[in-house]
């Protein structure tokens, strides 16, 4: 690592301008290299010791040395005995293989993460998720040449390890407020979208299938409709890995990732409903009004379980003040015994998850200490995107290992049969919803919502865990599962970022809000809800109030600390903030000065000129400070109550009560 | 000072100078009947007495509204004591969406009246200007619900507001008649 410090700072200090970037393509050409050495060194070092813990020689061996030492009282005539030397450095890799592997892998997981950014160009034309496969395949095949068995992603695995920091990380930062005030539109996409993708695809897969011509006649109606249930849930892992780069706009972000969340009761539900009855081969309406009670209990049971281990770790934050070390523990166990617990009876558990940490984040947040707030969300940050990037390393490796049955129609027809459901099912649906929404969602919307459907790891996990004898072409959905993730997470992924600018869709709003559009639009926001309250009118968020009020009445005094449930949420935070602020203070020297003398008319004489006023105006004003400004921000963002949405216009419904 | 209104003839007057339908005329008039507890009149104790308005933190300056003249819509000045079904009508008539069809000018029209009722609610001494006193106390209202954060910090944000605003146009924020 210290050669790269050097080749950096010896090429940076080159004064020319074509240097820098001739040092720069020299630089990722040496860095690359030493990263690629680095990776050889430990996929060789992982692929040896597979071999060497798999060979006989060690082990007989020491069973032989322990023998002849065993030997030695009996013969004592003998001197066949050798006498060993005592062992000054031996080699026994077994005891510790299984953590060392693991590490080997999270470390090559990390490593491939770091040498994507080193490399310019690379990680804004191809998402990351993309790249991370393409590793995974090459170690799959560097594995497999040595001749070992490449490790599948096994599904056990995927489900307890991998996936719940994923999800816990979006859940405990989700944004609250756009997801509510879409919750509807979410809701159709995840639970009515779904159900159409799913019986879209199986139904008219079965039905090529019984063309003649394909030999596959053999797969039943509940197989194919099982297939469909499993290809059609949209994958949050892959939904995020891909939308997080394109910094969309809040809505259809949170549109797509909402529904991918929230589909997971729908996939449940089927899956297991259709994996039972597919061995019976039948399914009657009593079954089929079962599985709807099923969903509701699957989707209410998950949330509440989330719930209920939510409110516990509010609970057991409010008397953490004196072991502040071990806070974060807290909410992680919590949330995972929620995730486990609802997966022992079978109910949602990304849900549970979900639910788990949106409702004790708030309480949590204002019971732990600012460290605390920190480890938590940077250990969140670092899990999640571990699991990611080993998730789709192992779906590449996957791919190598896994035994394949490719048929050409069977693949293809799966393909196309996905994206067309998708764009029927979101155009259906938002022709509907449109008719329920204040803000419409566009055409554009409509290409990006049905655009950013991908399907990830869940499906292969999923398809992984079929069980062989019951279907027999168990293979085959394999094979499809993969190409269609494939399909999406490479050209998908690959082409979404450059329609997306081509279409020009709203991106998410860089540029932060001037202080003066902050309090035009919370004054607004207030004055919207006057009126509507002198005009009788209770509104769309009338629930929304009266749980606001009980969550401050009741629920705050329970789970928050002491005098802190009184204390507004503002002023803990602006106790942070002077925290901070007089720690950068310390930090820079005292640097920062903020302007405490204006006038209280604006007088506009001699002031040093501003950066870019219009040319008609000579005069300019004293500079707000950065830190200052952000800080006036943040404090209007956070103490202005906002009791109503901003984007609605007034007359929403029409004065009908 | 409108007379009691009971007749629905003089709500399609109404309806044609306000705009909204005879629906939501008659909507308005129950409401409006059961602020004034049946008088013909409402003053501002009957709306501050609304239970929901109090959690406002601007509600005061959204009680004045209703009664400033100068969204009557009839170029007066200054504030009345007490409001009649026509001005309320008037009043709420600013927070209509505009129409399907409008042409541009309607639309510029329609924009201008709203931000001409924001600009009122600002300039509480009547004179045409926002000073940074008027702004100052926007802010504080706007801020009042936390206790703690004091007017110095308000004075600070206000301030802030201003400079900001100055540094794209100048000085008060004047409105323009143009």
């Amino acid at each position: 690592m210290s050669r790269l410090v050097f080749f950096t700072q010896t090429y940076s200090s080159m004064p020319c301008r074509a240097l820098p970037r001739m040092a720069a393509g020299l630089n990722s050409v040496s860095e690359r290299g030493l990263l690629l050495l680095l990776v050889m060194m430990f996929l060789a070092s992982t692929v040896l010791p597979i071999g060497a813990a798999s060979s006989p020689e060690m082990t007989t061996r020491n069973v032989k040395g322990g023998h002849d030492l065993h030997q030695e009282p009996h013969g004592s005539g003998h001197h066949n005995y050798t006498k060993k030397a005592f062992p000054v450095l031996s080699l026994d890799y077994s005891h510790v293989r299984i953590p060392f592997e693991i590490s080997l892998w999270v470390l090559l997981a990390s490593l491939m993460k770091l040498g994507f950014h080193l490399i310019p160009r690379l990680s804004s034309i191809v998402p990351e998720s993309c790249l991370l496969i393409v590793v995974g395949l090459l170690v799959g095949g560097l594995i497999k040449v040595v001749g070992e068995d490449p490790p599948v992603l096994d599904s056990q695995l995927f489900f307890l390890c991998l996936l719940p920091p994923i999800i816990l990380d979006a859940g405990y930062f989700l944004p609250i407020r756009p997801f509510t005030e879409n919750v509807g539109t979410i809701l159709m996409f995840a639970v009515v979208g779904t159900l159409w993708n799913a019986f879209f695809v199986g139904g008219l897969l079965y039905a090529v299938c019984q063309i003649e011509g394909t030999n596959l006649a053999n797969v039943d109606l509940l197989a194919c409709l099982l297939f469909g249930s499993i290809i059609s849930a949209v994958d949050p892992v892959a939904v995020l890995a891909v939308f997080e780069e394109i910094h969309i706009n809040e809505l259809l972000h949170i549109l797509v990732f909402g529904e991918s969340l929230l589909n997971d009761a729908v996939t449940v539900v089927l899956y297991h409903l259709f994996e039972e009855y597919a061995g019976v081969g039948s399914v009657s309406v009593a079954d089929v009004c079962l599985g709807v009670i099923s969903f509701l209990v699957v989707a209410l049971g998950g949330i509440l379980v989330g719930t209920i281990y939510g409110v516990l770790a509010a609970f057991t934050s409010r008397f953490t003040s004196h072991t502040r070390v071990i806070e974060p523990l807290f909410v992680f166990v919590y949330s995972y015994m929620a995730y486990l617990s609802a997966e022992v009876f079978h109910l949602s558990g990304i849900m549970a998850l979900i639910a788990c940490g949106a409702v004790m984040r708030p309480y949590v947040e204002a019971n732990i200490s600012h460290k605390s707030h920190t480890t938590i969300k940077y250990f969140l940050k670092m899990w999640s995107s571990v699991s990611e990037t080993l998730i789709f390393i192992f779906l590449g490796v996957s791919t190598v290992a896994g035994p394949h049955s490719w048929d050409w129609t069977f693949v293809t027809v799966t393909v196309i049969l996905c994206l067309v459901a998708r764009v029927l099912g979101v155009v259906g649906l938002t022709y509907i919803i449109n008719k329920f929404r204040i803000v419409k969602l566009t055409t554009k919307d409509q290409f990006i919502v049905a655009y950013g459907g991908l399907r990830g790891a869940i499906a292969f996990s999923l398809g992984y865990l079929l069980d062989r004898v019951q279907f027999p072409k168990r293979d085959l959905f394999l094979t499809a599962i993969i190409t269609v993730i494939f399909f999406t997470v490479f050209v998908q992924g690959m082409t979404i970022r450059p329609l997306v600018d081509l279409l020009a869709v709203k991106k998410k709003q860089e540029t932060k809000r001037s202080i003066n559009e902050e309090i035009h639009t919370q004054f607004l926001d207030h004055l919207l809800t006057g009126i509507e309250d002198i005009c009788g009118h209770y509104g769309h968020h009338h629930w929304k109030d009266k749980l606001n009020r009980f969550n401050k009445k009741y629920v705050k005094k329970c789970l928050i600390a002491g005098e802190r449930s009184k204390e507004p949420q503002l002023i803990a935070f602006y106790h942070k903030m002077e925290m901070k602020q007089a720690i950068e203070l310390v930090e820079s020297g005292g640097g920062v000065k903020l302007p405490s003398a204006v006038p209280s008319t604006v007088s506009m004489q001699n002031i040093q000129p501003k950066k870019s006023p219009p040319p008609a105006y000579e005069r300019a004003l004293p500079q707000i400070s950065q830190g200052r400004e952000e800080e006036i921000r943040n404090i209007l963002r956070t103490n202005l109550q906002k009791t109503r949405q901003r984007l609605r216009s007034y007359n929403r419904h029409t004065l009908v009560a | 000072m409108g007379a009691l209104i009971s007749v629905p003839g003089e709500f399609q007057h109404l309806a044609e100078k306000t705009g909204f339908s005879l629906e939501q005329i008659g909507i308005l008039h129950r409401r409006f009947q059961q602020l004034s507890h049946g008088e013909t009149t409402i003053r501002r104790e009957n709306l501050r007495s609304i239970p929901d308005l109090s959690c406002n933190p601007i509600r005061s300056q959204i009680i004045q509204a209703f009664f400033d003249k100068r969204n009557f819509q009839q170029d007066g000045e200054g504030s009345v004591q007490e409001i009649g079904f026509e001005e309320f009508l008037t009043v709420m008539s600013h927070f209509r969406p505009p129409g399907r069809n409008l042409t541009p000018e309607e639309m510029e029209g329609l924009r201008r009246e709203k931000l001409r009722f924001l600009f009122n609610m600002h300039d509480t001494d009547n004179d045409g200007t926002i000073t940074l006193e008027e702004y100052r106390h926007v802010v504080e209202e706007l801020l009042s619900r936390s206790g703690a954060l004091g007017k110095e910090t308000a004075k600070g944000i206000a301030d802030a507001a201003m400079l900001e605003v100055a540094s794209i146009s100048v000085g008060h924020m004047v409105w323009a008649h143009s």
